[in-house]
């Protein structure tokens, strides 16, 4: 069978992007929040926010099946409005970003919380609004971490595997991503293919990570002391 | 960053969304098939494809598990073709399956191969326990049918636990052909349909009878979208045809 390469690289990278771009702004979002609140059930939420590492993906990709399949409960009312991630590129974003969200979360509290608090209250006292504190004094300081943590959901993504083989199965040419396509070469006996399929996925992931290195180097905020 | 810098960085995540655009066809039959039968099924979707030109054939592969919960789950599929009886069972149970659509298409058996360059003779299974032996695979009993199967031949013949020192346990058929392919191991039990995909690697030293037979059920999913599809492609696998292109590849008839 000849192989398609460009089908599933294309895909696997719209999966990725998509995965990426959602996870800046949920877990961003998330990150801010549960940085400035302080509570004990905020620890709670920052463990219960991690465990996307810790499950196997295919238990993950298992109770994403639960939740949005048709029988699902959720799903359910999903399908009530023509909707079915079952199958789709969709539902392999979903399970990216899922399986990605604690990376970027976990960089952007990290990065939220190194910012010193004084400086944010100097721009309230200086008439700031505080979502303009956000957007001008706090989001540019912790950029570094969040780029830093976007990089990694972007490479997680692109190598999602056990959830996206459960929600968004395997059909060629819709739904194979490049993981799901090596899984498959190596299980049809092409092991000539699935190298292929490897250092495809290899390179694109180094060239892209290089690219977006180079493009936001310099990017680094400017120390105030 | 600079403005090219953005540009570029826009470029990149805007470009790779566009590519893509999904389309379904009116008849676009999902079938939803066990990995072993990967190959095999490529084939025959592709058959049933020149002989009915108005259907497209969607094939999804994973293991039988897998297939069965995305069907429990209620996924999009038409037909549910499972490497095991058990992963079928399942599914009729949870009453996902069309009432009376459920054959067996296929059968295989279990064989001993060994890495093509060994020169161990092997005429039955007590041989094993000799010193050319020193590590024989097959999968984890717990988790693999193949494995199942294996264990139980094994415990027939005796050898069970005389062999467990020497135990390798896969997690799947494919790893344990691996291990055999790579001579990592002296020998192993996989199907007959793993040892024709890697006839250059590994030769079958013994044709072994499953004291349960090893059949392939397949049956229409009750909520499927395409059921006369669906009906004609399973008519199309137990044809002469079907039959023909599955033999190809090592399958045998189921009865």
């Amino acid at each position: 069978m000849a192989l398609d390469i460009w089908q599933p690289l294309l895909l696997s990278l719209k999966v990725a992007l998509w995965a990426t771009g959602l996870n800046l702004l949920l877990g961003v979002a998330t990150a801010f929040a549960l940085s400035r609140w302080r509570s004990r059930l905020s620890n709670l939420f920052d463990a219960m926010f991690t465990l996307p590492l810790v499950l196997p993906p295919t238990v993950l990709g298992y109770y994403l099946l639960v939740l949005l399949g048709r029988r699902g409960a959720f799903g359910a009312w999903l399908e009530h409005w023509g909707i079915n991630p079952v199958f789709t590129w969709q539902g392999a974003v979903i399970a990216s970003t899922l399986a990605a969200f604690p990376l970027v979360y976990k960089a952007a509290r990290a990065a939220f919380e190194g910012v010193d608090p004084q400086l944010e209250s100097a721009a309230r006292v200086l008439g700031l609004s505080r979502l303009a504190v956000f957007f001008r004094v706090s989001l540019p300081l912790a950029s570094r971490g969040i780029v830093a943590g976007a990089l990694l959901t972007f490479a997680r993504a692109l190598g999602e595997f056990g959830a996206t083989l459960m929600i968004a199965g395997n059909l060629p040419g819709r739904t194979q991503t490049l993981s799901v396509a090596i899984y498959s070469a190596i299980e049809a006996g092409d092991e000539a293919g699935a190298n292929t399929l490897v250092v495809v996925a290899s390179l694109t992931c180094i060239v892209v990570l290089l690219l977006a290195g180079r493009l936001t180097r310099g990017h680094a905020p400017q120390r105030v002391v | 960053m600079t403005q090219t810098g953005r540009r570029c960085l826009a470029l990149i995540f805007v470009l790779p969304m566009a590519c893509i655009s999904v389309t379904a066809c009116a008849a676009d039959l999902v079938v939803s098939a066990a990995s072993s039968l990967t190959n095999a099924f490529q084939e025959v979707a592709r058959a049933y494809e020149a002989v009915h030109p108005e259907t497209q054939v969607v094939l999804n592969f994973a293991s039988s598990d897998t297939l069965m919960r995305q069907i429990v789950q209620g996924a999009p599929v038409d037909v549910f073709a499972s490497a095991d009886q058990i992963a079928m069972d399942r599914a009729q149970a949870q009453g996902v399956l069309s009432a009376g659509s459920r054959v067996d298409f296929a059968a295989n058996q279990l064989v001993l191969i060994v890495p093509s360059s060994s020169h161990a003779r092997v005429d039955a299974l007590d041989d094993l326990l000799g010193p050319a032996f020193k590590r024989v695979a097959w999968g984890n009993p717990a988790s693999v049918p193949a494995g199942r199967y294996a264990r139980r031949i094994l415990e027939d013949a005796g050898l069970a636990d005389a062999l467990e020192s020497r135990a390798v346990l896969a997690q799947n058929v494919r790893q344990c052909l691996d291990y055999v392919s790579r001579d990592e191991v002296d020998a192993g039990f996989v199907y007959a349909t793993d040892a024709a995909m890697a006839r250059d690697r590994v030769r079958i030293a013994l044709r072994l009878a499953s004291p349960t037979p090893i059949t392939y059920p397949m049956a229409i999913v009750a909520q499927a979208a395409h059921a006369a599809e669906a009906q004609s492609f399973q008519q199309f696998v137990l044809s002469a045809d079907g039959q023909a292109l599955l033999a190809k590849y090592g399958f045998l008839k189921p009865h």
